[in-house]
């Protein structure tokens, strides 16, 4: 029921909202759970095991209980909390896990079968038949657990990230938050005031209590007023810091839209910070904590502080009628808030016998609740009193305080463990801390406002006096200072089940049967029984779990220990981790400089690493890849093609040294190149297998261009660097990436040197002689335009790749189709490049797989041993040069029409198909246009010796089993004579 | 005590009194014939394959902490045997097998649900690699199958197939994969050994070797000097720590992993499935949460935890293949610590200290192995022969060049 | 992570691509007699300490320059940052 006065809500606007199908009306400043007990709804979910009638526990994000699915669509967002939804018009919300509805849940009959339900039960049955499992027992599991569900649609809403700096971090708004927001931001140190309420103010806006003869949240607004006006302060609000990372950088989540029925335009729904900070203040406050007894989860049932927050906060009060139980001071508050907002108290009840007298409600000193009654809310409880009778009281509604635990999460991020503190029955912070991180305030166990508000200026003053930034001493306001007095009280003793983990409906007798069987440890505990392991990871439960443990192991909670507690602080949407690296922005997209012409031309497009490149040019009328594939084939090995060969890595080796360096970054010898020439080069990886293959192309004594795989070209520059700069230190020898740099192309065919004629400038002779092959030159084109030759050939055709800066690609593209024209030259793609390599029998990234050495890969006696190169000597080891090493070879079917699988096997005809028979695999498979043949290369054992064999390629996987001839993998031209003309 | 749906109703009936501890808690005995270091999934399969199949007697498996607390208990679930290399896939296959029938053997449900594991094609290259492998499991008898983009369209209908950077193309199935219960597995095997004769010894930390003549003799505990015929090192994530204690440096660095697990939904997602253009693989599990993973925060670490970069990683990933998980929240993120072997493969031998026997390097794939791992192991300690399929975990396979390199990446850990 | 790094101040560990145990600036020469044996131990065998670690990071995204830092394993603070040039050169590397 809504109050008629106070709370922090706008009376003079009303919304509308909808939940488990009713209309109700809230006010902007309620949440879902304040509008719903405003409504008189307690009843807002139903627990996961048991499916028990629920209603809110707490007031805050540690809410284990009023979990519904807001929004619906690609916005429903399951197992949200109620008790943090900010209200807004129209909002939507589901209650979950509840079927055919929440009031009448058929799986509720898991609460009559308890008794078989404990904990652990599992473990100890479903075992036969072993089949059943998969198809009976667990699709019944998985269908009755889960919480929320989603629709598997895709978010709609756009997610940001972002960074941020500042000298001090608090985190937390409450008043040692703001106290000590108000002592940095006044000194000019760089501040975030980080909280993950919409309002700030914590506790401040929950109690009544005067600071400085105003009301608390008047206190708190005011400060956040003159923090508003500072410009070295950000003020974060709806911002949850989630966790604590490695040298004082943490994670914080700003709900931007949440709020709102859909984000506006051109806004995220969140963004996450990553906050790099100098001093971090934790100023988390504390977390109130229930007492067990037997079913004290019914709706109505509640924390005190919750109960408080709602009547004050929010003028909301859930019963008309309602009784505390506590066992310490903190809960008389609640009794007296509630009095003088007018809401009938008919009790209060404190196990300590010598409580203190409250004024306007009957204190039941030295007694328990010992039961409750009312199956869909709370309609009584049952106490029993100090002389040991028991006494039934109606009530709508009953506050519980077990006392307050200091909200340890975030200093537990950096594997910190808590301490317990006797005087306030509490784990307080300890350990390892994040670094630069204090705490101040509640979260630290200084539970009176007052000291939270001096907590909070020391503290903030000590971090930036560390930092060399002088703060002056504010005047302290005026509050309440009040000693905390408490006497441990867990759980109420009984037959029935009382609950420690509310979500997961975890009770003490779980807990009993945990010991009972062994699983004493704490983190035993938790697994057996899931205790903690709900969506609040336990702040309401794993306190309550471990005293009862204790008590059960005769052991102090001290010595019982605690779990850890881990990021993220509250659970984190996926989306906003992500942000904007989604869909076809999961990763950047690089481009060849011949990108934008290729689409003109219709070209298909594959992913090559982070590139796209052109993989065919379809013609009209062509109706399959193949054919266009073919034509490219043909028409290159015929006249000439050309192919984008950007992509390929390009590194400049200056310096005196250059030859030197590359003589040992190559397993081949590199020294005596000649300049303006070209020369293959394998490197090794330092444990002998082949890294990666290309050219070293020398332009002057004292220059190379090396070329790299597309593949590696970032790995191989790193290599380089790492060499030069770790190995050989004083080596005169500069690296730089030129990958981007250049616009590369491959130009391939008989009449590819008629065409470069029409483009190198007449001053560079690129005849036979003059320009033989593995000749390389730095050249102008099209009247002056820098250039780089080389005469290389990956088709085995007559060849040149030619570079040019890459702001000419584009132009060189077009120029070389219209001085091709009369050659009809025909641009090729990745596929056409393919299949002239595997025609060829040239590596490429199937074959250069990180598995494979130089000996399998024909190259054995490239690695020079007359000089000490990168992976040279353990390339000799005996297990990678064994005699029936794996071959390169070339595989031919012996029907021509029959495609060979790359991935098959090669297995003896007749062979079994088991591992002992396994000889090799191929590795690259094609047509060849140019024999009218499948081919295909890859490793066989002993393959240099098995030449003419025939073997079976087998692919069990794809049903095909193949009978190949062993051939040479030079299919076409062996002897380069094109290559060469 | 065996468990059975009976004993479960008749205990629900009597109140639960007769359940006992699933293990004993016992002092340590002055010597053993074999003593087992580390009482993760590993160290309790050794010990109960070494009691239960190998008739082994007076065995000790030494925990520093409690039992399980490693990374069997900190791990993504998963199981399966789609390996490449010959070298690993007879072992993988033999612990899927192992796993198959483990519940009725420990007499424990760990949950073994074999509900099939996928790794997704991006590009050509991807498939003709994955052909091989699939090719290959299905030579050392394992299941393979390779699925189309229609056939994946029909069972997981809520991928990104339409606006995809890296599109998908296909798939590698093995249907035989699934998860299991990880807690459960160290449980149930901790509870068979125990139920052999194993005395399990928690709270027990190994501070050194005791060492003569070459020879082994024990290992010095916080509990005092325990003799041992044989000792057996499975500490994954600690091994160097462990084994520097020996006086060996092994060809491994540790390496943390991180783990994500979200809050509880109702059934989405039927099987485990790998994104095969990034570093992302989830399943989700009986409870509804969806687990998942991804790569390892790259730097040699010893703490159980991890940073930002790689949980953005993973949820670009997550978000990329299956977009609508956005309002899906992340609950808990931990870390586990990594045995990276230099080549990716794992360490199932001897030492050259007689008597001090070693079993790590498991990467982050050590949970699959735990059934095969235990058995092998167990085998080399009993017979002082390896496994038939675990001959090439040897530790001279480095200096010799026999390795095992799944991905091809070299010496360098942290890139396997 | 932070790596502060030696010209360029604090940077974030994302700029950075991690190799591994600083010792591998220390290669033995591949023509020595016997090499074979150094070569395994410098390729294949680590300290993996738990504690300080001298560790090589590369400046990937930043000036491409490889870095020594001493960075604890177990709580991950790292204690000084070197150009690995100068940590080679201080080793007896040369050219």
């Amino acid at each position: 029921m809504r109050l008629r006065t106070g709370g922090q809500i706008d009376r003079d606007t009303t919304i509308s909202f909808r939940f488990d199908g009713q209309y109700y009306k809230g006010h902007p400043g309620d949440t879902l759970a304040s509008a719903l007990l405003a409504n008189g709804v307690r009843l807002m979910g139903r627990s996961f095991k048991y499916h028990r009638p629920r209603g809110v526990l707490t007031a805050g994000s540690d809410e284990p209980n009023a979990l519904v699915e807001l929004r619906s669509g690609g916005r429903q967002e399951p197992n949200t909390r109620a008790t943090v939804i900010e209200l807004f018009d129209g909002l939507r919300a589901e209650p979950q896990n509840a079927w055919p509805s929440l009031k009448f849940d058929a799986l509720a009959i898991n609460d009559r079968l308890s008794p078989f339900l404990t904990a652990g039960f599992y473990y100890k049955t479903f075992m036969w038949p072993a089949a059943f499992w998969e198809k009976l027992y667990e699709p019944i599991i998985r269908r009755a657990a889960g919480l929320g569900s989603i629709t598997t649609k895709p978010d709609p809403d756009a997610y940001d990230k972002g960074f941020l700096h500042c000298d001090l971090l608090i985190i937390g708004a409450g008043p040692s938050g703001l106290m000590a927001a108000l002592t940095a931001g006044r000194a000019g140190a760089r501040v975030i005031l980080a909280d993950e309420d919409f309002r700030m103010g914590g506790r401040l806006n929950a109690e009544t209590f005067a600071i400085s003869d105003m009301a608390g949240s008047a206190w708190a607004a005011q400060a956040v007023a003159e923090l508003t006006t500072l410009s070295n302060v950000r003020l974060m609000p709806r911002t949850t810091v989630f966790g604590a990372f490695d040298h004082g950088i943490y994670g914080a989540v700003e709900r931007v839209s949440d709020h709102l029925p859909t984000p506006q335009d051109g806004k995220p729904r969140q963004t996450l910070w990553r906050i790099y900070t100098k001093r971090t203040l934790l100023c988390a406050g504390a977390l109130e904590r229930p007492i067990a007894f037997a079913n004290n989860d019914r709706p109505g049932i509640m924390t005190a502080s919750a109960l408080r927050a709602y009547v004050n906060r929010w003028a909301a009060s859930p019963a008309e009628t309602v009784a505390v139980f506590t066992n310490n001071d903190d809960g008389h508050r609640t009794a007296a808030d509630l009095i003088a907002k007018g809401v009938k108290v008919v009790a209060l009840i404190d196990t300590r016998a010598d409580a203190p007298k409250p004024a306007g409600t009957e204190l039941i000193a030295g007694a328990q609740v010992i039961d409750t009654s009312g199956r869909l809310g709370l309609a009584g409880i049952t106490v029993k009193l100090a002389n040991g009778q028991t006494r039934k009281l109606a009530v709508g509604a009953l506050g519980v305080s077990g006392g307050w635990n200091p909200n340890v999460a975030m200093t537990c991020h950096q594997r910190g463990r808590p301490a317990w503190d006797d005087s306030i029955a509490a784990f307080i912070p300890a350990g390892d801390l994040p670094q630069g991180m204090t705490i101040a305030g509640a979260a630290e166990g200084q539970f009176s406002t007052h000291a939270a508000l001096a907590g909070g200026a020391t503290k903030a003053a000590q971090a930036l006096n560390d930092l060399g930034i002088t703060t002056t001493k504010p005047d302290l306001p005026q509050a309440e200072d009040a000693p905390t007095k408490i006497t441990p009280f867990w759980h109420v003793r009984g037959d029935k089940r009382a609950w420690l983990d509310f979500q997961n409906d975890v009770t003490v007798k779980d807990v009993k049967l945990a010991h009972q069987e062994g699983f004493r440890s704490v983190e035993h505990l938790k697994r057996y029984t899931t205790l903690g392991m709900a969506t609040d990871q336990g702040k309401t439960s794993n306190m309550g779990g471990l005293a009862v443990m204790a008590e059960l192991t005769g052991q102090t909670i001290a010595q019982t220990g605690t779990t850890m507690f881990r990021p993220p602080y509250t659970p984190v949407a996926m989306g906003v981790l992500a942000g904007r690296s989604t869909g076809t922005d999961f990763r950047p997209t690089r481009l060849t400089p011949s990108h934008h012409w290729a689409k003109e031309q219709g070209a298909v497009f594959v992913e090559v690493g982070m590139w796209l490149r052109a993989q065919w040019f379809p013609r009209p009328g062509e109706k399959t890849w193949r054919e266009s594939v073919d034509r490219e084939v043909r028409a290159t090995r015929n006249s000439v093609g050309v192919c984008d060969v950007t992509t390929l890595g390009k590194i400049d080796v200056q310096g005196v040294d250059a030859a030197e360096f590359l003589n040992r970054i190559y397993c081949n010898a590199f020294a005596k190149l000649p300049v303006g020439r070209v020369r293959y080069g394998l490197m090794l990886r330092e444990d002998g297998i082949a890294y990666d293959d290309g050219t070293a192309a020398r332009l002057a004594e004292d220059h190379f261009v090396v070329t790299t795989t597309t593949a590696n070209a970032v790995a191989v520059y790193r290599h380089m660097e790492f060499a030069r700069q770790c190995l050989w230190p004083d080596m005169d020898v500069q690296l730089i990436s030129t990958t981007e740099a250049w616009a590369q192309y491959a130009i391939a065919g008989p009449n590819a040197r008629k065409l470069l004629q029409k483009i190198v400038d007449p001053a560079f002779d690129i005849s036979n002689d003059a320009f033989p092959f593995m000749a390389c030159a730095e050249i102008t084109v099209c009247n002056g335009c820098p250039a780089r030759l080389f005469r290389i050939s990956f088709s085995g055709e007559l060849a040149y790749e030619l570079a040019v800066p890459t702001r000419y690609g584009d132009a060189l593209i077009r120029r070389i189709m219209a001085e091709g024209a009369e050659f009809d030259v025909t641009p090729y793609g990745t596929e056409a490049l393919g299949v002239m390599r595997i025609e060829k029998g040239h590596a490429a990234g199937n074959e250069l797989n990180g598995q494979t050495t130089a000996l399998n890969l024909g190259m054995g006696r490239m690695v020079s041993d007359k000089k000490d190169s990168i992976g040279a000597v353990l390339s000799r080891r005996e297990g990678l040069t064994m005699p029936d090493a794996l071959r390169l070879v070339g595989f031919r079917p012996k029907n021509p029409q029959t495609r060979i699988p790359a991935g098959a096997h090669l297995l003896e005809k007749g062979a079994a198909m088991v591992v002992a028979n396994d000889l090799g695999y191929v590795t690259s498979a094609c047509y060849s246009p140019t024999l009218e043949s499948y081919i295909a290369i890859g490793f066989l054992k002993n393959g240099q010796a098995r030449m003419g064999e025939t073997l079976r390629a087998a692919s069990p996987l794809t049903g095909e089993d193949v009978e190949i001839e062993i051939v040479s993998a030079h299919f076409v031209d062996p002897e380069g004579e094109r290559l060469r003309a | 005590m065996r468990y059975s749906g009976f004993r479960v109703l008749k205990e629900a009936l009597t109140g639960h009194k007769g359940w006992t501890p699933a293990w004993r808690d016992p002092d340590p005995q002055p010597h053993y014939d074999i003593v087992i270091v580390g009482g993760g999934g590993h160290g309790l399969a050794t010990a109960y394959y070494l009691a239960k199949e190998f008739r082994q007697h007076r065995i000790a498996v030494i925990e520093k902490g409690w039992i399980g607390g490693g990374n069997v208990g900190r791990n993504t679930t998963i199981i399966r045997s789609n390996y490449l290399l010959d070298g690993n896939e007879p072992f993988y296959e033999f612990s899927l097998k192992l796993w198959e029938g483990l519940e009725q053997d420990f007499n424990y449900n760990a949950m073994v649900s074999q509900r099939g594991i996928l790794n997704l094609i991006h590009t050509d290259a991807q498939r003709d690699a994955f052909i091989r492998r699939g090719n290959g499991m299905i030579l050392n008898g394992a299941d393979a199958e390779l699925l189309s983009v229609a056939q994946l369209k029909r069972e997981y209908p809520f991928l990104n197939y339409d606006n995809a950077r890296f599109p998908i193309k296909g798939g590698l199935a093995q249907r035989r994969g699934g998860t299991v219960r990880h807690d459960a597995v160290a449980w149930g095997y901790a509870r068979g050994a125990d139920s052999r004769g194993v005395d399990i010894i928690q709270n027990c930390e190994v501070t050194g070797f005791r060492i003569e003549n070459g020879k082994c003799l024990g290992v010095e505990t916080s509990r005092g000097f325990i003799g041992a015929g044989k000792v057996g090192v499975a500490v994954a994530g600690s091994s160097s720590r462990v084994m520097a204690k020996a006086g060996m440096r092994l060809p491994i660095e540790s390496h943390a992993l991180q783990a994500f697990v979200s809050e509880g939904l109702k059934p989405v997602l039927p099987g485990v499935i790998t994104f095969g253009a990034g570093h992302f693989y989830c399943s989700q599990s009986d409870k509804g949460g969806l687990v998942f993973g991804g790569d390892i925060d790259g730097y040699n670490s010893y703490a159980q935890r991890g940073n930002l970069p790689v949980i953005e990683d993973v949820a670009e990933g997550g978000m990329a293949l299956f977009p609508g998980l956005g309002r899906v929240r992340l609950l808990r993120i931990w870390g586990g610590i990594m045995d990276m072997s230099m080549d990716g493969s794992p360490i199932i031998d001897r030492t050259h200290i007689d008597g001090l026997y070693f079993n790590g390097g498991w990467c982050y794939g050590g949970f699959k192995a735990t059934p095969a791992s235990g058995w092998c192991f167990a085998h080399l300690l009993a017979t002082d022969t390896p496994h038939k399929t675990a001959t090439a975990y040897r530790f001279d396979r480095f200096e010799r060049g026999y390795l095992i390199d799944e991905k091809g990446m070299g010496a360098q850990p942290n890139l396997h | 992570m932070i790596i502060n790094h030696p010209l360029l101040g604090p940077c974030d560990a994302q700029e950075f691509v991690y190799k591994g145990d600083a010792s591998l600036i220390d290669r033995p020469d591949g023509m020595a007699d016997g090499t074979d044996a150094a070569f395994y131990d410098y390729a294949y065998l680590r300290d993996n300490p738990a504690g300080e670690h001298r560790e090589l990071w590369y400046h990937e995204q930043g000036d491409r320059s490889w870095l020594v830092v001493t960075r604890n394993t177990v709580t991950h603070e790292i204690t000084s940052v070197e150009l690995a040039r100068d940590v080679a050169r201080s080793m007896g590397r040369s050219r």
